[in-house]
């Protein structure tokens, strides 16, 4: 190939990926990095009437959060949401993905579909369908559970029932994306070595767990890494099914940093609390990245 | 063996009916009366099927306005991020231009980087270039979509060199090869794109919620969001609101399913 | 190349695009466009028909905004400047608007409206001795109690001084049997504590609304009988997402006495079970010697800054305000009248549970009016709800909201010193 086809190839490269590395840069790392800045600024009500009225704070904002109790719970509630319901919604799709890959199931697509199409469902709608189905004395769920002699639950309006509540309806609306990624892990995994394995005379739970997790390892850590930055980023579920209550049990940390930036218009704080935010992802998705590691999933 | 053939598509069975029946239910509750549904035990189908919640929300609420709001935004999200990332996803997979892999190298790490990190920093720019409460102020997070870029780059590398360089021997510029070449060979990648921006966008609710002021401008999530946190009792007409939002998305993702499934898997998989 | 160039540069050229495509939202074009909210906003296409709109002024395009995300959106709306030529605004969010400029003061011509208005209100409105908006209907929050349980205590109405009241708070709760409290008073709600020491006369802020004063005796006072009602098992000490129904409690007789607004007289007549019905009443606020105050709400028509319609706007919000309009006001929405000579041409001297509204409105005091007053507010409960709750004592809570409103005002200050601030 000669210099001059090699000089218009680059030129050429260089045009397509202009537009869509501008826009990258200008619409989402410029303002990922002001966020850094505008964190340390009072940019609040005052300020956008009027730039003359910003001030350099410092560390000030920090601060303020570190005794602000509300952002605390915000906090708490989110790494909750992250403890409680990364392994819950793991698991759920595992279990769906080792169903669907099941050799002696028919009609596979049907359910393959079916299991995948809340996913594909309008987050908003869905979570005001889910607010109706766990209503305390209407609700569907209660209702079901009344048939197993259970008392109804008051699943939206207690402080303790909330967070499992609102765990439910995320685990539904998610699963069937982690479980497609899964079921083509699975698919991977030769038929002979399980049924090797249950010759040897392995039970379902020992084959599940030598056989099969071993083999399909990234994966697993590709879904946990998937499903914890998304348990960071819930802020539609309590906003339409609880706006943050009872007791503010479910404000989560992007629910804290909407009201801080756009009902009370503190943009600084707001920014603040974004970048906190951004550090938690970071550090889970690393801390992740170097257990995999460590036990040889990658 | 044909039992256990049968008791796990029974299972199979019981647990996509479980999935699925959330949706069942609020397409159910969406034609009854008035009011029907709030008993105990809670009504599972229609006593009398009717359309009144929908001409309601069609009438009083105003339904349509955010319809077409919402099948506007998503459409000229898909157009923009297509003319945007397509060629930049080629390039990045094929076109050796100085620094590209180390261009590439720091969108990968950007992926980490949820989009809400830079949100208010975002409204602060947008109002200053005047697109706070407009369309296009809704539509500029999808110019910048770096998970596009990434589909199309895998792809791409799996289309022969020696392709290109026997079009670039007979005279094609690099343009005309896009066009001609790499285009035809993208399509099934170029749909389950467009499939996903489409859903995505118009699923998206926070960015919505955050630039459009107006209700005017609403789209379907954020109406209904501020119409549920207003009419909590109004169950049938919430339920059909639901209906309207979701169903456009729904039957179109049924009708493309083979294209989006696949597709995924290509990102998620190899990424 | 060629082909290279012309993608190229047809995607760059979406970029200058954008702007237009903004200009695709909802300019007001020629119309005059008015933001409202709620049942008002439901019923203001029926009542501009109603009004005789002269054909040579601009038409009029009402657009709705949800109640919940209105104060929002306003702001989003003044940030995007896409704020309409009128609009209606909850009176506690005046100081805010006009502190940022989103707001026009009150013409001269305009200033009548105001003449046979309720005098807290319309000093609600008053910032840095302009006027900033008309109030259109008028609210406020009073007690709601049950006539059965305090005519078994040998009560007509909670008696109107504290001392008197919280005896009589006592004995109801006796007649209402064990397990039983006589108000309810939630903790996550700041009104109950706002009216005690509004009734107090405490002013609750001073340097020009720069610091708190809430360490001063007028409002340790309300926050000390607040405690006390907590204290001498008067009050659950709960918070009302732990009320799972108002009306099944009220009418079991969990409490017997609770503090709301009017939109609760509806409520109540289409809720309570139809036998309680004529067990309910209303009275106004007690205070230290005698009726309370209250802080007046409800909603005014301001025009906002910048709008192409001012004086059609004007007029607008005075045909809105004339008595015929404010009468269908009332009529179709329940919403109390904001001029008093409405109240007789309405009728409401003589509905009992409205007639108690008349004499907390005349008795009323307006809030401070910054635009930090909500966040203050709610940082004021939730240091009385931990005092009531045993973590804090009297002074050690006003000291504590004095130093968190102090933080909080600490920009406001700053806008003071440079003389920036209303």
């Amino acid at each position: 190939m000669n210099a001059a086809s090699r000089t218009s190839e680059a030129r050429a490269g260089r045009a397509m990926a202009a537009p869509a590395l501008a826009a990258i840069l200008l619409f989402f790392v410029l303002p990922a990095i002001a966020s850094l800045f505008l964190g340390f600024t009072d940019f609040d009500i005052y300020a956008l009437a009027d730039i003359g009225n910003l001030r350099f704070v410092g560390l000030a904002n920090y601060e303020r959060l570190i005794e602000n109790p509300l952002f605390w719970k915000a906090m708490t509630n989110t790494l909750l949401f992250v403890a409680v319901g990364t392994p819950f919604i793991v698991a759920m799709s595992l279990f769906a993905a080792m169903l669907v890959n099941s050799r002696w199931l028919k009609w596979r697509p049907v359910w393959r579909v079916a299991l995948f199409a809340p996913y594909v469902t309008t987050l908003v709608a869905t979570a005001v369908v889910w607010r109706y189905l766990l209503h305390t004395r209407y609700g569907l769920l209660n209702y079901m559970l009344s048939f197993f002699g259970i008392p109804p639950v008051d699943w939206l309006g207690s402080p303790t029932a909330s967070l499992p509540a609102i765990l439910l309806f995320v685990g539904w609306k998610t699963f069937g994306y982690n479980m497609i990624i899964f079921l083509a892990a699975l698919q991977t995994v030769p038929r002979e070595l399980d049924e090797a394995a249950r010759i040897d005379g392995a039970n379902r739970f020992t084959r599940l767990r030598h056989v099969t997790l071993p083999a399909i390892g990234p994966t697993l850590l590709l879904v946990s890494v998937l499903t914890v930055a998304g348990m960071f980023q819930l802020f539609a579920e309590p906003y339409v099914m609880t706006q943050g209550g009872p007791a503010q049990s479910t404000v989560t940390i992007l629910y804290f940093m909407y009201e801080e930036g756009f009902k009370w218009w503190n943009l600084g704080s707001g920014a603040a609390v974004a970048f906190l935010l951004f550090l938690c992802i970071l550090a889970v998705t690393l801390v992740q990245l170097r257990l995999a590691k460590r036990s040889g999933a990658l | 063996m044909t039992l256990r053939r049968w008791s796990v598509t029974l299972l199979a069975a019981l647990v996509a009916l479980i999935t699925i029946a959330p949706l069942i239910w609020m397409v159910s509750v969406s034609f009854m009366a008035r009011g029907e549904a709030a008993q105990f035990p809670p009504p599972l189908w229609p006593a009398n099927p009717t359309l009144e919640n929908y001409h309601l929300l069609f009438g009083t609420f105003g339904v349509g306005r955010f319809l077409i709001n919402s099948v506007l935004i998503s459409t000229l999200a898909t157009g923009l991020a297509l003319l945007f990332t397509i060629p930049a996803g080629y390039a990045f997979a094929k076109l050796r231009f100085g620094g590209r892999d180390a261009i590439f190298r720091m969108l990968v790490a950007a992926l980490v980087v949820p989009g809400q990190v830079g949100m208010l920093p975002l409204f602060l720019e947008l109002k200053a270039m005047g697109l706070v409460n407009s369309y296009a102020g809704a539509l500029v997070p999808w110019l910048a979509g770096i998970f596009g870029i990434f589909l199309v780059r895998q792809y791409c590398l799996s289309i022969p060199d020696e392709m290109l360089e026997a079009a670039r021997i007979d005279g094609a510029s690099e343009g005309q090869i896009l066009r001609r070449i790499v285009l035809p060979i993208l399509t099934p990648i170029i749909v389950t794109l467009a499939l996903y921006v489409f859903l995505s966008s118009w699923n998206d609710f926070m960015w919505p919620l955050i630039i459009l002021a107006d209700q005017q401008l609403y789209t379907l999530p954020v109406a209904l969001a501020a119409n549920s946190r207003q009419n909590v009792q109004d169950y049938e007409i919430m339920m059909a609101g639901a209906v309207v939002t979701t169903l456009p998305v729904l039957i179109l993702f049924l009708a493309l399913q083979r294209y989006y499934l696949s597709g995924l898997l290509a990102g998620s998989v190899k990424g | 190349m060629q082909m290279t160039r012309r993608q190229m540069a047809g995607a760059l050229s979406a970029l200058p695009l954008l702007p237009m495509l903004g200009g695709c939202g909802a300019r007001e074009g020629g119309a005059l466009t008015v933001w409202a909210m709620g049942n008002e906003a439901a019923s203001l296409p029926a009542l501009i028909k109603g009004i005789d709109w002269p054909a040579s002024a601009p038409p009029i395009s009402v657009q709705p905004l949800p109640w919940t995300a209105a104060h929002e959106k306003l702001l989003t709306g003044f940030a995007g400047g896409s704020l309409p030529s009128l609009g209606q605004v909850g009176n506690s969010w005046i100081a805010e608007l006009a502190a940022i400029g989103a707001i026009t003061p009150v013409p001269a011509h305009a200033m009548p409206l105001l003449d046979d208005q309720f005098g807290a209100v319309t000093d609600t409105n008053r910032i840095a001795g302009q006027t900033w908006g008309i109030p259109w209907y008028v609210d406020t929050r009073l007690q709601f109690f049950r006539k059965d349980l305090f005519a078994r205590a040998d009560y007509a109405a909670p008696p109107p001084d504290w001392t008197g009241w919280k005896a009589a708070l006592h004995k109801v709760r006796k007649v209402a049997g064990a397990g039983n409290f006589a108000l309810l008073y939630p903790l996550n709600e700041y009104e109950q504590l706002t009216t005690l020491a509004l009734s107090a006369g405490a002013r609750m802020l001073r340097d020009e609304g720069g610091r708190g004063a809430f360490s001063e005796p007028e409002f340790k006072a309300a926050l000390a009988f607040y405690k006390s009602l907590f204290d001498e098992g008067l009050a659950p000490r709960v918070s009302m997402t732990q009320i799972s129904n108002v009306w099944t409690e009220f009418g079991r007789g969990y409490f017997s006495l609770f503090q709301s607004g009017p939109w609760t007289i509806g409520d109540m007549r289409s809720r309570l079970a139809p036998e309680l019905q004529g067990d309910w009443g209303t009275a106004a606020n007690p205070g230290p010697d005698g009726v309370g105050s209250a802080a007046p709400g409800g909603s005014s028509l301001v025009v906002f800054a910048g709008g192409a319609h001012d004086d059609a706007a004007w007029d607008l919000v005075s045909r809105l305000m004339a008595p015929g309009a404010q009468l269908a006001l009332h009529r179709v929405t329940g919403d109390l009248p904001a001029r008093r000579s409405v109240w007789a041409a309405a009728g409401l001297a003589g509905d009992a549970a409205v007639a108690p509204f008349r004499t907390q409105l005349e008795r009323a005091t307006a809030l401070p009016k910054v635009p930090e007053w909500e966040r203050i507010v709610t940082e004021m409960q939730i240091v009385a709800e931990r005092m009531v709750r045993g973590k804090f004592s009297v002074d050690e809570a006003a000291q504590e909201i004095d130093a968190r409103a102090d933080r909080l005002l600490e920009k406001r200050r700053w806008m003071l010193d440079k003389g920036r601030a209303l």
